[in-house]
């Protein structure tokens, strides 16, 4: 008698889970998911609470918004599967083009938003452990041999990218050659002992398993790594370094299709009222509102960023050089194997 | 990331080795295996599961309980391993069995690699089994497309996890099955035909009995397996927090949002998960070298 109870009760839970996998593809319309690159999690997650308790203000409505975080490249390649994100936050120019590449956001979507749709800037800048034992101040140290450099791939991650960017940048927009450029980031790549998929797993490398002389990341992340770590770490400001630009687009097609373009539009323009900025702030990006900027001035050195345009003449340009199959990255990696 | 213990190969019954002769080896060497053996099953398996449950309740107990239960996120995440797991090993059952059955029963063309193609998910990485599915269903294929035209989502959502949780532990069941089955022989089922028995009632009052202890083994390695599934899991899920994070997806983005505790509370959960299974997993061992030894052991069950 128990067992055909038990029985019965395992049949009829199975076949319950069963029908609730089938409808659960079904796709449910009311919340926002917001498609983010990787260190951003601390971020959203507070600006998803201020932005929802404003809309229900507004509207009367509780509005549910879900994130997705991993490697920018990732993510874009997710949205193109058919992730529905409504609005994507990556951290590269190029992983949202993509995406309108696939014909899933329309062109020009740059325009879109304030500010060619920035609504914070970031940089790279060092971590590294306590007291600075092995003495790295500006980029040119980091080619030193006895230091080994963390930083996640660049052909996943917007970090590891900028990083890489970062890092040609500093030499060629200081009176370096191409060739010098090329040696530089040759040596420290063959060095990086772990290359992580995404800035998190990059961070978690160098803070919690204590691999590596110094973390390349951005610089939010780089605060929250060292506030983390209970004064284990310590952030370097190198002299100059690369001007990031995470852009934010609404992804037409998904919003389209669920009905929920006005809101993620009005979740995208929230990020440039003030209280949203002061939270960006609060989190480490620069703000771009001029008021909460110079409210803020004092979180954030002022050192030199230059753009990625002193690069590479445009994005796809840089893309195709440096990340793209066979490219500069590649033959890097492909000769520090050998 | 905890039900790793839980991972090994199916061991085949029938190669169980003969208890080894007492003292025939020197005392030394023996201590030295026996300690060596400790050693290592102390440093590599109860060390690390030992510091799972320290970790978690580092906090204490209060902290740990608000870990686990008042977080909507990780509730939500223990609800749909709950769901997915059972699910994908329904499938695997209902599969594997009629999988097992064709191979060990019958003889046809192609049946040897119908044999190796089962064992597959287990020699392909696990990321390579979700990229198998985005490749599949994404947006980019026309079925993808053509889902997304009738609003229906497969990878991203539920039934995508299922799907690969399913491809990864699809060789548990049938590979435990196709030994038991040819070891059983078709006398029994061939005497059940030949006395009148239809396929339908052979196969539920002579196969099922005969490979019953088996079965379950699977299904218990493949639950196992099902519920610890990380690599395929991440590509598919799209990694959206409160929908489609399962247990070990859940505990990695705790670790990560340096909510140490957090993770450690959910991670704690899945290695109690893995020891009950482990428990169950003896018991039915122990059953099952009982049925293998007494071959009509079967019709002698006293607890029907």
């Amino acid at each position: 008698m128990v067992r055909k109870v038990l029985t019965a009760g395992l049949i009829v839970y199975v076949l319950g889970a069963f029908v609730w996998v089938v409808l659960a593809g079904f796709a449910r319309n009311e919340q926002l998911l917001n498609v983010a690159c990787d260190p951003t999690r601390e971020l959203w997650h507070d600006i998803n609470i201020a932005f929802a308790k404003d809309y229900e203000k507004e509207h009367g409505v509780k509005l549910g918004i879900r994130q997705s975080h991993g490697g920018s490249g990732s993510q874009a390649r997710a949205v193109i599967d058919g992730l529905p994100g409504d609005v994507v936050t990556l951290a590269l120019w190029t992983d949202t083009d993509a995406i309108r590449k696939a014909g899933l956001i329309e062109p020009n979507w740059e325009d879109k938003l304030p500010n060619r749709s920035l609504p914070y800037i970031s940089t790279i800048v060092f971590v590294v452990r306590k007291g600075n034992p092995k003495n790295l101040h500006d980029w040119p140290d980091l080619g030193r041999p006895d230091v080994s450099v963390i930083t996640p791939n660049p052909k996943t991650s917007g970090n590891g990218k900028w990083s890489f960017l970062a890092m040609w940048g500093a030499i060629t927009t200081r009176g370096g050659t191409e060739a010098d450029a090329l040696e530089y980031v040759s040596q420290i790549y063959r060095r990086v002992p772990v290359l992580d998929a995404a800035a998190r797993g990059a961070t978690m490398t160098f803070a919690q398993k204590k691999i590596g002389d110094v973390h390349l990341t951005w610089e939010n992340e780089a605060q929250l790594e060292v506030q983390e770590a209970n004064g284990e770490l310590e952030i370097v400001y190198p002299k100059v370094s690369v001007l990031a630009e995470p852009h934010v687009a609404v992804v037409d097609k998904v919003v389209d299709r669920k009905g929920t373009r006005a809101t993620a539009e009005a979740y995208m323009k929230f990020l440039y009222t003030e209280p949203a900025q002061e939270i960006i702030a609060h989190h480490y990006y620069r703000p771009t509102n001029p008021a909460v900027k110079a409210r803020t001035a004092d979180r954030f050195p002022a050192i030199e960023l230059f753009p990625a345009s002193k690069v590479g003449p445009t994005w796809d340009a840089i893309q195709k050089r440096f990340f793209a199959e066979g490219g500069v990255f590649d033959q890097i990696y492909a000769t520090g194997k050998k | 990331m905890t039900a790793n213990v839980l991972e090994e190969a199916p061991a085949t019954v029938e190669h169980l080795p003969p208890p080894p002769k007492p003292r025939s080896d020197p005392w030394y060497v023996r201590y030295a295996l026996i300690g060596l053996t400790l050693l290592i099953v102390g440093g590599l398996v109860v060390v690390p599961l030992a510091s799972v449950f320290v970790q978690a309740f580092s906090k204490g107990v209060g902290a740990y309980w608000d870990n686990l239960f008042n977080n909507a996120d990780t509730r939500h995440a223990v609800f749909l391993t709950l769901i997915v797991a059972p699910v994908a090993v329904a499938l695997n059952t209902v599969f594997g069995v009629a999988a097992a059955y064709t191979i060990a029963r019958f003889r046809f063309p192609g049946r040897t690699i119908l044999t190796t193609l089962i064992d597959l998910p287990f020699s392909v990485s696990p990321v390579v089994a979700g990229l198998v599915f985005v490749l599949l269903f994404g947006l980019q294929t026309p079925i993808g497309a053509w889902l997304k035209d009738h609003g229906y989502q497969i990878i991203f959502a539920p039934p995508g996890l299922v799907l690969a949780t399913a491809f990864v532990t699809f060789p548990f069941v049938a590979r435990e099955l196709i030994p038991v089955l040819e070891a059983n022989g078709a006398d029994e089922e061939m005497a059940a035909r030949s006395l009148g028995a239809t396929g339908w009632q052979m196969f539920w009052r002579v196969t099922v009995p005969n490979i019953k202890w088996g079965l379950l083994y699977g299904i218990i390695l493949c639950n196992a397996r099902a519920m610890g599934e990380f690599g395929a899991i991440y590509v598919v899920s799209g990694r959206i927090g409160g929908q489609t994070d399962t247990m070990p997806l859940r505990v990695e983005k705790l670790f990560q949002e340096y909510n140490q505790p957090a993770a450690f509370a959910l991670a704690s959960v899945l290695t109690m998960l893995a020891l009950v299974t482990l428990v169950i997993k003896v018991v039915v061992e122990r059953k099952m070298r009982a049925q293998m030894t007494r071959p009509n052991a079967a019709a002698e069950e006293p607890t029907k």
